[in-house]
């Protein structure tokens, strides 16, 4: 059993989640993510991992209440258990001196970018961190970001703040500022994890993007995470999560993403009627 | 002289029958199927034994039980000291009653086999199992006196928990670390329910608890803690981390949502309880035409799990003909009789999905058999032009496994073969790297419980040397 310390809504939706794991904690580095079960007759469930703290043992992600499982994570409070929380799993994000990286974020990447961004700065890079958000209610942890990198740009579906637009903007962001980017690191959604991958292709920004499939093991057995990377069968648990977002085959992804979409929503039925999809 | 010879007895030549769930009732559950000898019958079925002074079965077992000395207690009604003979060898003997392949092993060997059936042994293991459990009365085995050494077990399977076992008897500290959140590895994710309770495997776990083992859940050697770091605080390691990434044929559409390794499959059904969601958070598909690609006991498992929910029609597709199944007759039998359709001598070639990315249709070949291969068995050759198409909607891909890649990937020094097997010696289980040891599926890819339980006698044997300073 795992003591949760914190648990609260830091934006509509998004939840942060902190667990005393001090195994965890001591071994997890960027880009990596814990598997989680909720509840005792829960599923597994993998989370990316945003902050950690080894001297208090803690390990901190931000998730978004999707389905049944992120549900129930939702409504922990502290000072209450959770049954499993393993990890770390997944190879950590690559940490060099690139020159010039780009750390993108949205919805849960806003959170797990963050420790990538940190240990790039460390490692002597120039970081820029880029937040997409719809509006700007949506956005959080602008401050920790601003602390570990060199500039931060923000896109807002609804213009309420940074530019007004979304991901496709970029690229002419950062001509503007007069960044080329060594690097383009993607942490969020599939479908920005996706786009950005579109866009940077022809301008030749190698692009790492943080893939988030299906999985319940999370340790290289049951192969539901695999997907197409250069036209050949990579498991994101063992292999991953980082991939080369221009050699990902994306509709293929974003099908696998979506198979279980019914699932996932039926414990969230409060009655037997018909939903409308 | 003559008389003082027992009268030659007349061959018992017939098995008696295991009672089953009736096939009917049992596909609408997945309650074990195979319910257990009643104490007569097993006495019946023991009897048959001819008491060999050269038992041969002894030999075809890969932990040496000492079969005629628990038969003979059988006979005696002496369940008791019946179970007290087999734990001498076996830690996990209602396990291996219940999986083992014993028509490959013991009972192949069986002197009465040569005549009639040979004796029922895995039935017989199986009963004296469940007799003391029923019994209430587990007795404890005699522990050595601690020597004060601490290994560490990477996983809680059939590999690790013989470890275990072995070693706790003879005085050592064991800490077991296991990556998933329940005990067994394969035993509870990969058998299902209906050959394999779970309730079984606890109660085995249980006793390893009960011997001393501490357990330590969700912890994933190799990134929760490296195998480096384990070792400065243990004394020795041994890796039994299981079955690693499932193997898949290679061919267009495996991608496609519908497509599920049995790996995947039978883990949504066993460890998980999909049958049983949303009561349980994990799903499972419920879908109408299923095909199961191979012809071992894990494609047996996942076709006949797949008619317990609920398809309409489930079709097995191997590529030679019914002679060559690698599944134990037993349970192809049990496949048929529940309804499993058996598309032999077919190999797919291609899987086909509709507009929104899920499957609809499989495209097979037939194929013939032609010379044996470097398998013995007849190699299957397509006949071409014969393409035909299935309509199913899902595929489960069982063909095997390669061992699990974490510990490798994470142990610097740790040798692994081409296929990405652990490499150790076979005579004591040792590795390329110093102090560590490892058995079971992570250095065979995937085989059967029993011989991850060998590999976890040999190993458990040569750690106690190790640690005792006899080498």
């Amino acid at each position: 059993m795992y003591d949760v310390i914190e648990r609260r809504m830091i934006v509509p939706n998004l939840h942060e989640l902190t667990v005393r794991a001090p195994e965890v904690a001591e071994s997890i580095r960027p880009g990596q993510f814990v598997i989680v079960r909720p509840d005792e007759l829960g599923e597994r469930i993998p989370l990316s991992v945003a902050d950690w703290d080894r001297q208090a043992g803690t390990v901190t992600s931000i998730f978004m209440q999707v389905g049944g499982s992120t549900a129930r994570l939702a409504r922990l409070k502290p000072g209450e258990f959770i049954p499993t929380y393993a990890g770390p799993l997944g190879k950590p994000t690559l940490i060099d001196n690139f020159g010039t990286v780009l750390c993108v974020g949205g919805c849960y990447g806003i959170g797990s970018i963050y420790p990538i961004a940190r240990a790039l700065k460390k490692a002597r890079n120039r970081v820029y961190a880029f937040l997409e958000a719809r509006a700007a209610y949506l956005l959080y942890w602008e401050e920790k970001l601003a602390e570990t990198s060199d500039g931060v740009f923000v896109v807002t579906r609804d213009g309420t703040k940074g530019r007004k637009g979304h991901i496709d903007r970029m690229p002419a962001m950062m001509e503007e500022a007069g960044i080329t980017p060594n690097l383009v690191i993607v942490n969020g959604c599939t479908f920005l994890l996706m786009r950005t991958s579109e866009l940077t292709k022809p301008l030749g920004w190698k692009t790492t993007v943080s893939m988030n499939p299906i999985m319940i093991d999370g340790t290289g057995m049951c192969g539901v995470c695999r997907l197409s990377v250069s036209g050949k069968m990579k498991f994101a648990c063992v292999d991953g999560p980082d991939f080369d977002g221009h050699e990902i085959d994306w509709p293929e992804f974003l099908a696998r993403r979506k198979s279980y979409n019914l699932e996932e929503i039926d414990p969230l039925r409060r009655s037997s009627a018909a939903t409308h999809f | 002289m003559a008389e003082e010879k027992p009268a030659k007895r007349i061959l018992d030549v017939k098995r008696r029958p295991m009672p089953k769930q009736d096939h009917l009732e049992r596909i609408k559950n997945f309650d074990e199927v195979a319910l257990g000898y009643p104490i007569e019958t097993a006495v019946e079925e023991a009897s048959r034994c001819l008491d060999c002074k050269n038992p041969l079965c002894q030999q075809g077992c890969p932990v040496g039980i000492d079969i005629p000395g628990f038969i003979r207690h059988i006979v005696g009604r002496e369940f008791a000291a019946g179970i007290r003979k087999i734990k001498q060898t076996n830690a996990l003997p209602a396990i291996c009653g219940r999986v083992c392949p014993q028509e490959e092993q013991c009972e192949k060997m069986c002197v009465v086999g040569k005549k009639g059936d040979p004796l029922a042994i895995g039935r017989l293991e199986r009963f004296l199992a469940d007799w003391e459990a029923a019994s209430g009365k587990l007795e404890m085995p005699e522990k050595a006196s601690k020597t004060g050494k601490k290994v560490a077990i990477v996983g809680a399977g059939p590999a690790g928990v013989t470890v275990a076992n072995d070693l706790l008897i003879l005085g050592h500290d064991v800490t077991i670390f296991e990556a998933l959140h329940e005990c067994g590895g394969v035993l509870v994710y990969g058998i299902p329910e209906f050959r394999l309770p779970k309730a079984i495997v606890q109660r085995e776990v249980d006793y390893v608890q009960r011997l001393g083992a501490r357990i330590r859940m969700d912890f994933i050697v190799g990134t929760t803690k490296t195998v480096d770091r384990l070792l400065e605080e243990y004394d020795a390691l041994f890796a039994g981390a299981g079955a690693g990434l499932p193997w898949f044929m290679d061919i267009p559409g495996e991608n496609l949502n519908g497509v599920y390794s049995a790996n995947e499959y039978l883990t949504r059904v066993n460890l998980m309880k999909g049958y049983r969601f949303p009561e349980y958070g994990t799903p499972v598909k419920r879908r109408s035409r299923v095909a199961v690609v191979g012809g071992g006991n894990v494609a047996m498992d996942s076709a006949r799990t797949a008619i317990r929910l609920g398809a309409d029609e489930v079709h097995l597709v191997y590529r030679r003909s019914r002679t060559e199944l690698p599944a134990r007759a037993e349970e192809a039998e049990n496949a048929e009789e529940e309804g499993v359709i058996f598309n032999l001598l077919t190999l797919p070639v291609r899987l086909i999905g509709d507009e929104t990315g899920w499957l609809k249709e499989m495209e097979c070949l037939e194929m013939t058999l032609g010379e044996p291969d470097d398998s013995g068995r007849r190699k299957p050759i397509p006949i071409e032009g014969s393409n035909f198409r299935m309509p199913v909607d899902a595929v489960v891909i069982a063909i095997g496994n390669s061992p699990n890649p974490l510990l490798p990937m994470t142990t610097p020094g740790l040798e692994v073969n081409r296929k990405g097997g652990i490499v150790t010696d076979p005579a004591t289980a040792r590795t390329s790297k110093a102090r560590v040891w490892a058995g079971g599926d992570v250095v065979r890819g995937a085989a059967t419980v029993i011989s991850a339980m060998g590999d976890g006698r040999i190993a458990a044997a040569s750690i106690h040397q190790y640690l005792t300073g006899q080498t």
